[in-house]
Formats: C-alpha cells, structure tokens, sequence
C-alpha cells in the first residue's frame, strides 16, 4: 500500500481522469497490482466496504471512490466468467450485481436483460455455428497429436473444399439448374443457330459402333468420348435463350457472369481470411522482433496431451531457441565479412542463380514440347495401344509432376552454396517452388493457346483453328480435367506406394539406408503447395468444365483422409516446426497468387468472346444500314411510280372551262415543287393555254 | 486442452454460470464433478450440495491427462488453488479449467499466464523467473550460457520500462503481439 499512496498523492489533485493518461501502462498496472493486492487479502467481509476502507485515509475519500467507481464501471461490463478472481469472489460478485440489479428501475433492468440475453445468444449462435464446422473432431486430434503447424495445413484443406462446394453450387443453380428444369416449369429454349458458318460447326466425336470397355475406361480418364457431350464440358451450353412464362433467362450472359461471380468470391473470402495474419505480420518483422520472448511464453502448446508429442515438442522448442542463437551468430559473421570474401560470395550466388534460371527453361522447354506431342497424338487419332494413348494424353501431366517434384530437391541442394541465414534459405526455396509450380500452369496453358491459334495456311479465319479444334473451350477444359485426375491419382499413388513401404522398411529394417532414409516428416509447404496447384487448375478449368469444382470438392474431401491416415500412421513431426501464425498467412499469399494466375487465362478467353461477339455485333450493324438504306431506295421507287399513275389518271380527266386555264398557271406555279409535275402537267395540256416555254418562276423550282 | 476437457468445456455457456450458483444439480457439474471426484474418489464426496471444504492435493492433480505433458503443471496448479500450495478445492478446479478453456478471453488468459510464469511472486517476472521457465521448457538441454543469452535477449525484448525485469504491462504489451498466445 506503501507504493500506491507514493502514486495517488501525485494524483490526487487531479479533478477529472484523462482517458490518455489512463492507458499508460504504469497506470494500468497499478490498477492490476490494486486489484490483485485486493483480492489477495484475507479479509472478504463485505465488498464495497472493503473497497473503500483498504485506504490507509491518506488521501481523500472522493479521489479513492472515483477510482472505485471507474474500476467497478470496467468489471461491470464484462460477464463474471471473465474476471480475474476466484470462484467465490465471483459469486460474491455475482449476488451483488443482481442486488444492484433489483435496485435499479424496470426499464434499466429490462435493458440490461436485453443485453445480456442478446449476448448470450450471440455467443450461443457463434458456438453453434463452430460445432457445425466440418472435421472439428478430427482436426482436434491432428492438433492433440501433432501440434498446431499441421493443424493450419487441414484448416487449410478445410476451406478449399468449402470454397468449392459454393463456386459448385454458384455454377449449378445459375447455369445448369435453368436447363434442367426448363422443361418442367413450362420453359421454352431456344438454341444458338449455326450461323457464323465453319465457326460454329461442332460435330460429334461420341463413339459408335462396337465399343470395347477400355475405351469407355480411356473417356472416363481423358475426358473425351462419351464425356465430351455432357454438362461436363463447355460445349455442351448451346442453349441461347429460355423463355419462361414470366422472364427470359440469357444463359450466355449469366454463364459469363457466374465466372465472374466466382472469382470475385474467391477472392473476398481469401482476404477476409488472411486479414488477421496480415495485420500481424505488418505489425511485427517476423524474423527478429520478439522472437524470444514469443517461443519462451507463447511457445509451448497447451493442447498436446502425448508424451512422445511432448517430448517433440520440448526438442523443436530447443532446435528452435538454438537456430535463433546460431541466427544472430551468423549475422554477426555476415557484419564482419571482408571485401574479398563478400565478391565471392556474390559471384557464387550469380552463378547459382543462372544455373537455377536454366533449369527453369529446361523445365518449360519439355513442357512445351510435350504439350505439342500430346495435342498432335490425340488429333491424328491413331490409336496404338490403350496403354501408351493414356500416356500420350496424359503426357503433359507426368512432365509437370515429374518437374515439380524434382526441382525442389535440385533448389535445397543449391541453396546451401549461397550462403544465406538459415530463415531466409528456407523462405527462397519455397519462393523458388512456388514459382515453378505456378509458371508449369502457365507455360502448358501458353502452348494450348499456341497450338489452338496456329491453322495451315496463314491467319486463321475464325480467329482459332477450327479444323483440329472444332470447340477449343471443350478442348481446354479437358485438359484441366485430366490434370486435376492425374494430380489426384498422383497423391494417392505416392502415399499408397511410397509412404507406407517407407514406414514398414524404416521399421522392420535395420540397415544404414533405412536409418539414412528415416521415418517420414510431413512437409508442410509441400504439401500447401500440391493443393495451391490443384486450387489453380480448379479455377482456370471452371470457366470451361463447369462441373470441375465438383470433382475438386470431391477430391480434396479424399485428399483429407487420405492425408490424416498417413499422417497418424507414418509420420513424425518436423523437426523444423513451421509455426502456425506464419503459416496461415504464407498459404493464403500463395493461393492469391494461384488466384491472380487462374484470372488470366479466363479473362483472355472471355475477351476474345467479347470481341467476336463485338465484330458480329458491328456486321450486323452494317447489315442493318445497308438494308435500311435499300429500304429507303425503293421507297423513293414506289412514291414515284405512284405519281406518274396519278398523273396518268387525271390525264384522262377532260378540261374545257376558262377558268381552268388560269388553274393551270396557278397549279404550273404550284406544281414547282416536283419537275415531273410540271412536265407532265405542261406536255399534256393545251398548246394555246401554255406559253411555249416553261415559266422562268416554275424553272427555278427545279 | 485436450479434448476432453474441450468436450466438457463446450457446454460451460454463460448460461452455466447463474446456474451453479443456484443449484449443484447441472449437467455440466456433474461431469466436472465426476472428474474431480475421480482423482481422489476417497476424499471426494458425491453430494456437494452443503459445500464441503475438500481440497485434492497437488500430487494428485497432476496426473490428470490434460495436465500430465505440461512443463508448468505445478505452477498452473499452484497459481489456481486457494492456499498457493497448490491443493485445489472444487471451486478452484473449476476456476482453473474456466481459465484455460478455448473460448476464454485473451485478457483472461495474460492475467494468469503472468501469474504462472511468475515462480517468486512478487508480481514482476525477473531473470530468475525466466530462467526457471526456460530450464522446465527445455528441460535443462541448454548450456547455462545458452540460458543466460536467451533470457538476457527475452528481457532486452520486452522491458519497456528499463528495469531489468518484466511488470504485467510490458508482460501484456508482449504477449499482444506474440501471434502464437492463446494455446
């Protein structure tokens, strides 16, 4: 109490309390500290005397029971199950706010119920809403087991496979539910006409005759066959308009529109998500400030309930403190290099570099090349074996696959030759692999285009090659079909053949290799990076396989089994821990990029539509003009034929009277207005009437 | 926690609160009371409904499998019970697992984070207190060089007001922007 009387006879003259002097620390603390001392006390008589008399009557009463009421308005507010005190001064507490309660008038009673229940029902809503969340007791386990790194990358798969159900059930509602219930709500569809000539000619590629049952197996896997005219793919919306009682829905246009739609989606519900890794990452550099301080308190994983779990964690904790030594040891190596050696270091790196950008280009080279081989094999249509036609379907698939899974072992082998802090090794290397895999997406959709705007003979007539790709959207989305089912049946494939033999020889083996080799660790940003990448092909391939993010939602939904059962059952933890705050927002940094990626192609081809739809738009313009002024010709035509059979008529007509023959002259004036009035009028009249020569006035009109 | 205390805990709504302190007879209680009865089944009497004073030593409460893996489980213990030996009444064990519970406020959880990590209590967090969280982290792996550049490095990190040891304001300044707090 000594301490607070030292502070209060400092404040004590104050009249009011500043609110920004009372967020100073040192005023918060002593607010903690008087809080604390209070409740630490053996005396719990009664709770508002108690207040008032822990004063020694130092200072005035007035300054203490301003404080008091300050200190009693901040508890009030905040529900009993979260203040800082015991089990009994709570319910002490408890029966003094509802005294106080009664105390106050009904309306202020009925308000504070309000609030309270609106509260309550708030937090029952929120906790009823995280109960529904999918896998919320698997994902307990994983993160009981293996701690809360792991437990990012299945939230992670979590809110891929939500994404995809909603972009799915955009698709279906606005672009094939019309379809479908066209016919029973009385709807009328009108289909596009095949009027752009060789353009718009689609011929059926379906299968008859005899078909032998692996080539209905080849389809299934390739996308082509029987699955081409479905909704699975983009050609099969040849509907233009359907006309129902009420509207006219324009499939077209909403179809353009639902793409769109998702996109956007996708990236409001990406942003949202990180938003709060964001700003913690802004806020703090992540490398350095408060590193120490963050693992020794906030270090240990209150969840883990395993010992072998436990005594992991404890060793990833000192693996952790230890890099974080040898971090600072090495910047101070790195402050005290000399001229020489930092020339060499650079030239080192150089080289790497360029040694890393051919590799690259090697890469995209036999992508390209691939691609290119694929597309020819599946247009020339001979048909060798079944075997080698899958491959050759799938031929830029396994070039991908095989690219990406070699490089990232080639970037960690070159990166301990440059020389950098352990921190940002790791952060280059993935920075490398992300590129890579992204870029394949890229370099494979580059060469389809290329292959697709490439004809014979010069430049293309319908601006794509009609000949080899009757319908190039089908074509492109059948190639992301394949890729989605290969990258799936790669991951099924690599656990089944690769994980569990190397669990089973690592445990019943004792030779070196075995040891060499060790259990299996699950890499996390291998694993974010393998769902980014099917994540990207999902959103290119919406646009045309509009049942893709169904097949996406499905096979993540697999992918997450799978993945857990290996988990539990081969792995060990990484002993580079990859911490959770960090991760979350490293992984959605990387799906914005797949994002901006998936943006490209799709806006490229709806460009193109837009512009042919554009230049259809202008001929049928010019159509429209040259037909209106065909229409006005023979306008003309007709008023003039129409006047001469007037003329004609009244020519028949006799005139005898004096009177006419003024007419004449009044009506020759008059009759100005058309020359072929006048002439008809003066030729047809009588010689004595009409002066030989027309009537300088009535020329003038002419 | 584990799971099962996250089991239990997700029933303790607001709602529970005005229910026990009317009555003992509550779902909720009596699991937790099931619980508590379990660690020492011979001085944990079923009925609690006259408010025995009953406290279950230390030793006992740390064999509970939530609490068993945790490097600080004494000094949770302790922080929690009544009598700073760390023997907890049933109001304590309810305290203590209410304090821990997922859905519990951040605020909530630095109070007593402070108090944990306090071994001394004199409510600063000072390099002996460090170092003793650090040797229970890592069960005394480090070298003591090691231990005192950490906890040197910690401090130098956190101390705001410059005195060489760590109050609860710079301990909540830190931990408000320490990403990985709330497990």
């Amino acid at each position: 109490m000594e301490v607070d009387s030292v502070f209060f006879t400092d404040r004590s003259g104050r009249g009011s309390s500043n609110p920004l002097l009372d967020q100073l620390p040192s005023y918060q603390s002593l607010l903690y500290r008087r809080k604390s001392s209070i409740a630490g006390t053996k005396r719990r008589n009664s709770s508002r005397g108690r207040l008032g008399s822990s004063g020694s009557g130092k200072w005035g009463v007035s300054t203490v029971s301003r404080q008091e009421e300050k200190q009693k308005g901040q508890t009030e507010q905040k529900p009993i199950q979260e203040l800082a005190k015991p089990m009994a001064e709570k319910r002490r507490h408890n029966t003094q706010r509802m005294a106080e309660a009664r105390e106050l008038s009904s309306w202020s009673q009925l308000r504070q119920r309000t609030r309270r229940n609106l509260r309550r029902l708030r937090e029952d809503g929120q906790e009823w809403l995280s109960s529904m969340k999918l896998w919320r007791g698997d994902i307990h386990l994983i993160e009981g087991m293996f701690g809360t790194g792991i437990l990012s990358y299945f939230s992670f798969l979590r809110f891929l496979v939500m994404l995809n159900l909603i972009i799915f059930l955009l698709m279906f509602s606005f672009v094939m539910l019309p379809i479908i219930i066209a016919p029973h709500a009385s709807g009328n569809i009108t289909y596009n006409l095949n009027d752009g000539g060789a353009c718009t000619n689609y011929p059926s590629s379906a299968r008859r005759g005899l078909v032998i049952f692996h080539e209905h197996i080849t389809d299934l896997l390739s996308g082509g066959g029987f699955l081409e005219r479905t909704y699975l793919f983009y050609g099969y919306y040849k509907v233009d308009k359907i006309h129902f009682p009420n509207i006219t829905y324009n499939l077209p246009l909403a179809y353009l529109l639902v793409t769109v739609a998702y996109l956007f989606l996708s990236l409001i519900w990406i942003v949202k998500r990180s938003a709060t890794g964001f700003k913690r990452s802004l806020v703090q550099d992540e490398d350095r400030f408060q590193s120490f301080c963050n693992k020794i308190f906030a270090g240990w994983d209150f969840c883990i309930t395993n010992e072998n779990a436990a005594k992991l964690k404890r060793s990833s904790l000192l693996y952790e403190l230890r890099t974080d030594l040898e971090e600072e040891r090495i910047k101070q190596k790195i402050a005290d290099r000399t001229r020489k050696e930092k020339c060499r270091i650079y030239l080192i790196r150089i080289i790497l570099n360029l040694f890393v950008i051919g590799v690259l280009a090697g890469c995209f080279y036999s992508i390209y090349i691939a691609t290119i081989f694929s597309q020819e094999a599946q247009v020339d249509k001979i048909k060798e074996n079944f075997i080698v036609d899958l491959i050759y379907e799938y031929l830029p698939s396994i070039v991908i696959t095989l690219a990406n899974f070699i490089t990232p072992l080639l970037f960690s082998v070159i990166i301990n030759y440059e020389d950098y802090s352990p921190a940002f090794e790791i952060r280059f290397t993935l920075m490398r692999c992300v590129f890579m895999r992204l870029t394949s997406i890229g370099v494979l959709l580059f060469t389809l285009w290329s292959q697709i705007t490439t004809c014979d003979d010069g430049p293309c007539t319908c601006g794509y090659n009609e000949l080899l790709y009757s319908c190039w959207e089908t074509r492109v989305g059948q190639e992301m079909y394949k890729l989605t089912i290969f990258d799936f049946i790669i991951i099924v494939a690599v656990t089944i053949f690769v994980e569990f033999p190397r669990k089973l020889i690592v445990k019943h083996c004792d030779c070196g290799l075995a040891k060499w080799w060790g259990q299996q660790e699950f890499a996390i940003p291998q694993n974010v990076l393998e769902i980014v990448y099917g994540q990207t092909i999902c959103w290119i391939g919406t646009f045309y396989s509009p049942m893709l993010p169904a097949i996406c939602t499905m096979k993540y939904f697999f992918i997450f089994y799978i993945k857990k059962v290996s988990l539990v059952n081969n792995c060990r933890p990484a002993t580079r821990p990859f911490r959770a705050s960090s991760s979350n927002f490293f992984f959605l940094a990387v799906l914005l990029i797949g994002l901006a990626l998936a943006c490209l192609p799709v806006s490229v081809s709806v460009a193109h539509l837009a512009m042919f739809y554009m230049i259809a738009l202008a001929g049928a313009h010019k159509r429209v003009i040259k037909q209106l002024r065909e229409q006005l010709a023979t306008e003309g035509r007709d008023k003039h034929f129409l006047i001469q059979k007037l003329c004609q008529a009244q020519m028949s007509l006799p005139i005898k009277s004096p009177v006419s023959k003024s007419q004449p002259r009044s009506s020759r004036s008059g009759s100005g207005r058309s020359p072929s009035y006048h002439t008809s009028f003066s030729n047809n009249f009588d010689e004595g009437v009409f002066l030989a020569h027309p009537h300088p006035d009535s020329s003038t009109h002419v | 926690m584990g799971n099962l205390i996250n089991h239990v805990m997700s029933l303790l709504t607001p709602h529970w609160w005005t229910c026990v302190m009317s009555r003992w007879c509550s779902v909720v209680c009596r699991r937790l009371h099931g619980r508590y009865r379990e660690l020492a089944p011979h001085l944990v009497p079923l009925d609690y409904s006259n408010n025995p004073d009953i406290r279950v030593p230390l030793t006992l409460i740390v064999t509970m499998p939530e609490l068993k893996e945790n490097p600080f489980r004494d000094r949770i213990v302790e922080t929690f019970s009544e009598d700073g030996q760390g023997n907890l009444t049933f109001n304590d064990f309810v305290d203590m697992f209410s304090a821990l519970c997922e859905t519990s406020p951040r605020e909530l959880k630095t109070i007593y984070a402070f108090k944990i990590y306090d071994f001394n209590r004199d409510n600063f967090i000072c390099k002996e207190d460090l170092q003793r969280t650090l040797n229970k982290l890592t069960k005394g792996e480090l070298t003591p060089e090691e231990v005192t550049l950490v906890c040197d490095k910690a401090i130098e990190e956190a101390d705001l007001d410059g005195d060489t040891k760590l109050s609860f304001a710079d301990f909540e300044n830190m931990i408000s922007k320490a990403p990985d707090f709330l497990r």
